[in-house]
């Protein structure tokens, strides 16, 4: 495949054809803020957390999705950047009901931690202080949509990696939220197998353990990088010796 | 003409209030009314949660005594869960609460009433705090406010950090104690039994000067009520309840704490946020009592510790029965922060306290789950209703300042009769009336369900509502 030389802040860089900005930037040890890309399933460019600056090009566009082209000039990091970032996280905070305190997610979340890794130190949004609920009727997990930011991690993992097809996201704007099969509560559900990935691949508290209480809920997401390692490559990593 | 005079904010407790002191035509104190003007609402936003979360919110409640209720909140969860935890897990969270106890009854005593009754009445008001009890006395203050820390640093050592450890949970605890956990708390012993040798000593001598104060600070006939082991030994976070009269007998013993709503009525006053419970089989106002530390203490026996026995004894004969002044509660902290001591010590030598075996695991098997615990401030109860998911339906919190608010407000009552006369407010006797709520160490934002500190306002207004006098502080 041929290569494209491209500059990602300054640096100059080789990247793939048909491989994305964020990749590229990746390779070349260029940290992109990211929150619904997750190693392993297709991006979709839902957060726009990995909004970039190319040069010619009026908007910004998201990392995930672009792909690199011969002779780009790629801004990752500049105030409009950082403005948009924050807003868009803002955004996030204000639109459902985020507690970290009590949240099963604390200090294990990526919402929390971009927060504090671009500096947001307060909402100048106003709260919608929606009214959501706890979907605790699975025999093992539960979601909480107070906590969902609709990354889709769960529907990707669950139809691309799974391949159940549990998690779908149902209604429109502000009504937006992910269900399970035909819009019927977890428990009810024919579809899931019960795997627990879509578990391992929320970024925030939405979905969790059953019997998780604040700050509890770590994610391993090894295991999905290893089971995408084993099926496209035939080689089984475990990370162990 | 008839009047009310209004003290509001009450200072130097947990939480916002005010006081009412109804005067009648000849300027004669003819009732107190004690208000709690602020409120939480944990009742009603926990609704809909998930009930293995509450450990994580219901300590949010409060940063004096967030133990309390982190305990009261798993052992809930361990009734939804109809289970019994392990052994280790029970030791465990004992040993937090005897932290939490120690923590809270030097917090109460040192910096909130000792300026007081060690400084005296008449300090002028900037000087009655702790920072004046610094300037006269550095060593005691920095003695008191070090025995405080090591409660806080056990409650640390288990749960991360000293205010809001999300650390028990349905079904046991999350961690053990270390050995370096362990070492630190031992090295630390010898000297918060010295500090509290002390406040004993202080105490004492207070004792010998303030008859007066233990005569009309609440001193007056109530039920008491409490936890106590079978054997009727002073228990703070498991057993069975207990109540007394004030002629000490027992009226009612070994009651089921999950059926507390049998023997416990609450009603509402519209005059404030906080409820006043009162032992229903005696409806109001016969069914009034007292809990928190002298309480506990009317009800226990023993102490079930050597040291602390030694000074029940000596409390036990302050009172013909039951000890019924409510200025004796600083008295009774003292005995119970020993009494911490001295449990603290066995446990360190318990190896089970460094057990891995810390949670029982189970699904929903009851719909219906009450924790019981003995918070610094009294018995609490936290009733938790779910769903056949584990969402929560219901939440009732029955805390330890509500069960107390019948006292406190006699006890309002009683002091103004002594010292209020006419329409002349001198400021000590303000002070005077706010210890008398100081002595039950009420917290506020735990009982009610909002936060902050307190400064104070006495109001004297007539019959038809105009102020005659005014005193505003803080």
């Amino acid at each position: 495949m041929a290569a494209k030389t491209l500059t990602i802040d300054g640096k100059q860089i080789s990247a793939e054809e048909g491989a994305t900005v964020l990749q590229a930037a990746d390779e070349a040890g260029v940290k992109i803020p990211t929150l619904c890309h997750l190693d392993g399933v297709y991006d979709v460019g839902a957060c726009r957390l990995c909004l970039v600056e190319i040069a010619g090009v009026p908007k910004l566009l998201p990392a995930c999705t672009t792909q690199v082209a011969e002779g780009m000039v790629i801004h990752t990091d500049s105030e409009r950047l950082r403005k948009y970032r924050r807003m868009t996280l803002e955004l996030l905070f204000a639109e459902r009901n985020h507690v970290c305190a009590v949240c099963v997610a604390n200090g294990h979340c990526e919402l929390q931690s971009l927060a504090y890794n671009q500096g947001m130190d307060h909402v100048r949004y106003e709260y919608n202080f929606p009214k959501w609920s706890v979907d605790n009727t699975h025999r093992l997990f539960g979601m909480d949509h107070n906590r969902c930011i609709l990354c889709t991690r769960c529907v990707r993992v669950c139809w691309h990696i799974e391949g159940a097809g549990t998690k779908n996201v149902a209604g429109r704007g502000g009504k937006a939220h992910i269900i399970s099969d035909l819009n019927m509560s977890w428990g009810q559900s024919y579809s899931c197998t019960e795997c627990g990935k879509c578990v391992q691949a929320c970024p925030t508290g939405a979905l969790f353990h059953k019997g998780s209480t604040a700050a509890e809920m770590e994610r391993d997401r090894t295991r999905l990088e290893f089971l995408v390692t084993a099926r496209e490559k035939k080689q089984w990593i475990t990370g162990e010796e | 003409m008839s009047k009310r005079i209004v003290i509001d904010p009450v200072t130097r407790i947990e939480g916002h209030a005010k006081i009412s002191i109804f005067m009648d035509d000849a300027g004669n104190v003819s009732d107190a009314e004690f208000h709690v003007v602020e409120f939480r609402g944990f009742e009603k936003f926990c609704e809909g949660r998930p009930y293995h979360e509450m450990p994580g919110i219901t300590p949010r409640i409060c940063g004096i005594c967030p133990v309390s209720h982190l305990l009261a909140s798993a052992k809930a969860g361990d009734a939804i869960m109809a289970v019994n935890i392990p052994p280790a897990a029970d030791k465990l969270r004992r040993l937090m609460n005897l932290g939490q106890l120690v923590q809270s009854h030097a917090l109460s005593f040192f910096h909130l009433s000792a300026p007081d009754f060690l400084l005296g009445w008449d300090t002028p008001q900037p000087q009655r705090n702790v920072f004046g009890l610094i300037a006269a006395n550095a060593d005691l203050a920095r003695a008191g406010i070090r025995l405080r820390q090591f409660g806080q640093e056990i409650i640390e050592i288990l749960g991360g950090k000293k205010i809001h450890p999300a650390w028990a949970v349905p079904g046991g605890v999350r961690n053990a104690l270390t050995e370096a956990g362990r070492d630190k708390i031992r090295a630390w012993l010898p000297e918060a039994f010295a500090t509290t040798q002390v406040a004993f000593n202080l105490f004492k001598k207070t004792l010998e000067t303030h008859k007066r104060e233990v005569q009309i600070f609440g001193n007056f006939s109530s039920l008491f009520m409490g936890l106590v082991t079978e054997d009727g030994t002073w228990e703070h976070h498991g057993g069975n309840l207990r109540f007394v009269d004030s002629s000490g007998s027992i009226i009612a013993d070994q009651l089921d704490p999950q059926r507390y709503f049998e023997y416990i009525g609450e009603s509402v006053q519209s005059s404030s946020y906080l409820k006043s419970p009162y032992y229903s089989p005696l409806g109001m106002p016969d069914g009034m009592y007292r809990v928190g530390p002298l309480a506990r203490l009317n009800v226990a026996e023993q102490m079930g510790v050597p040291k602390a026995d030694a000074e029940l004894k000596l409390f036990k004969k302050m009172g013909r029965g039951a000890v019924s002044s409510s200025f004796l509660y600083h008295y009774a902290r003292l005995i119970e922060i020993l009494a911490s001591l001295e449990y603290i010590e066995r446990y360190l030598d318990d190896p089970e306290m460094f057990s891995d075996y810390l949670r029982a695991d189970a699904g929903i098997n009851s719909l219906r789950g009450v924790g019981v615990s003995e918070a610094p401030r009294g018995t609490l109860f936290h009733d938790y209703t779910v769903d056949r998911n584990g969402l929560l339906k219901k939440v009732n919190l029955i805390v330890a300042t509500g069960q107390n608010n019948l006292a406190m407000n006699q006890t309002v009552a009683q002091i103004a009769r002594h010292y209020v006369r006419g329409n002349d407010i001198p400021e000590p006797m303000l002070n005077r009336i706010e210890h008398g709520i100081r002595c039950y160490d009420p917290c506020l934002s735990c009982s009610t369900h909002a936060v902050g500190q307190m400064p104070m306002q006495v109001r004297l207004i007539s019959a038809d509502g105009s102020v005659l006098n005014e005193t505003v502080r803080g």
